[in-house]
């Protein structure tokens, strides 16, 4: 396991002062059911990069770190759903309940490749909502046309959640190795395009 | 000029390592943070300049007799046993006199500051030196909850200063402060569990065990959340720093769980540290609240 060097401290560190910034400041105002799901979203990037600083890399180790990840993309879609189209809320909502529980359940229960299967058609709708969602909006001219950035985090999201899906389901797309030293960065731009995104609505 | 900047390399050397300086930071900031959380002036510059004064010499006093009169079991254990006094290149005498100096200066700045103020940083102080280290440490593992209300009494103080009076709110953060004490000390007398073993200073893990020890871990965590949750209310604090604070006690208890459910050296210090980093949010988000 790569070991995290004091570049990787400081990138996650940033990113977890963004993701703090965007719990307090970025998501007042809304409706109890946004602003849970994106306290959701960026409190768990929040102690993810904590706990990355602390443990290093061998904290991606658990089991427990596919199924919290996923919270992430899950809830961050929830909000959008919930804020920009609220008649697909409560369906959406048990979309992301039952995804998250039998991912949960897979991880620990199931074959790797059914874990695998339920956790990439659950990362993929989430991660498609969060990516194409904002920038529809945009397009047609719904929100403000730096909302984008919110669909390139979304797009980043994706490419972090399969990376490291892949990776924990042992049939990894890039080497370990390249994937934790991109990781910080990634995070790191991912969280800094939702707080862009996020400040133009 | 030579020689007293050597005087005052030698100084630092000396005296610097009694202070504990990250300790002391950090008792010094959960003071500032009570100051900060009663919205009184703060631009009082004169007062909160006294407030970071007296905190620093009375903390730092106490550091340094605890560290004075635990020299010969600092000496014991291989993680304390580089101390200045451990090695000899402090003197008791020195040490003891230096302790009690700034002990003093630091309590009588408190007094003449606010008497109840002064009254609460004295109670921190001699419960920290004589409950806590003198009369109960190498006695019973439960001497960590007196340590804890000396945790308490900065914060506490800091409120009183700047509300004039002892309120439910003090109190709860200083509750806060006294059930996450366990979190930060417990997990490290099990990490030097041989260490403490060596110097024949009763902890939890030697007297009742490791799993017990987590356990108790986990449940002051999860105490210490509550009552920081429980006075950010009473605080004040926004709605946004609210919703962080919960993601913060989150990330605490979820690792306390963590710990007791897969017991690992790394597990154990991470919480450590991560609740080291949790008590300085939780007294940032009251000192922002402040200003």
């Amino acid at each position: 396991m790569k070991k995290i060097s004091v570049l990787d401290r400081i990138l996650l560190l940033f990113t977890g002062l963004l993701a703090a910034y965007q719990i307090s400041f970025g998501i007042n105002e809304l409706n109890p059911l946004p602003t849970w799901s994106y306290t959701v979203g960026f409190g768990v990037l929040l102690v993810a990069g904590l706990l990355l600083i602390i443990l290093g890399f061998e904290g991606l180790e658990s089991q427990a770190v596919v199924i919290v990840s996923t919270l992430i993309p899950l809830s961050i879609s929830l909000g959008l759903v919930a804020e920009h189209l609220p008649q697909y809320k409560y369906p959406y909502l048990v979309f992301a309940v039952l995804g998250f529980a039998a991912i949960a359940i897979t991880r620990y229960t199931a074959e790797n490749k059914t874990a695998t299967i339920v956790l990439a058609v659950t990362h993929g709708i989430a991660g498609s909502l969060i990516t194409f969602l904002p920038i529809i909006l945009s397009i047609q001219g719904k929100v403000p046309a730096g909302y984008f950035l919110v669909g390139v985090a979304g797009a980043l999201i994706g490419v972090g959640g399969l990376l490291l899906a892949f990776l924990k389901a042992g049939k990894p797309i890039l080497s370990q190795k390249l994937i934790l030293t991109v990781l910080p960065l990634l995070l790191l731009l991912m969280t800094t395009a939702f707080v862009f995104g996020f400040s133009f609505n | 000029m030579n020689k007293m900047r050597s005087s005052l390399k030698t100084i630092k050397r000396k005296y610097f390592p009694l202070v504990k300086s990250l300790q002391t930071a950090l008792l010094l900031i959960t003071g500032i943070a009570g100051y900060m959380s009663a919205r009184c002036p703060v631009h009082n510059i004169p007062t909160v300049l006294g407030l970071a004064g007296s905190l620093l010499l009375s903390i730092s006093g106490s550091t340094v007799l605890n560290m004075w009169y635990d020299r010969d079991i600092d000496a014991i254990m291989p993680r304390t046993s580089k101390r200045p006094l451990s090695t000899g290149e402090v003197q008791p005498k020195e040490a003891l006199i230096f302790g009690l100096v700034i002990s003093v200066i630091g309590i009588s700045w408190a007094l003449v500051l606010d008497p109840l103020y002064g009254i609460i940083v004295f109670a921190g102080l001699f419960f920290d030196v004589v409950v806590y280290t003198i009369w109960l440490k190498r006695r019973t593992a439960w001497s960590i909850i007196w340590g804890g209300i000396s945790g308490g009494m900065p914060i506490l103080a800091g409120r009183v200063l700047g509300t004039g009076q002892i309120d439910w709110v003090g109190i709860t953060l200083a509750l806060g402060v006294l059930f996450w004490i366990p979190t930060h000390i417990l997990t490290f007398s099990i990490r030097y569990h041989d260490d403490y073993k060596k110097a024949g200073v009763p902890t939890f893990p030697s007297t009742y065990s490791f799993q017990t020890t987590r356990l108790i871990i986990a449940i002051s965590s999860v105490l210490a959340t509550l009552a920081f949750g429980a006075a950010s209310y009473g605080v004040g604090l926004t709605w946004g720093f609210m919703r962080l604070l919960v993601v913060l006690s989150v990330g605490l208890f979820v690792l306390a769980v963590q710990s007791l459910r897969s017991p690992s050296e790394r597990i154990t210090f991470g919480l450590f540290k991560y609740a080291s980093l949790y008590m300085l949010s939780a007294m940032l988000l009251m000192f922002f609240t402040g200003i």
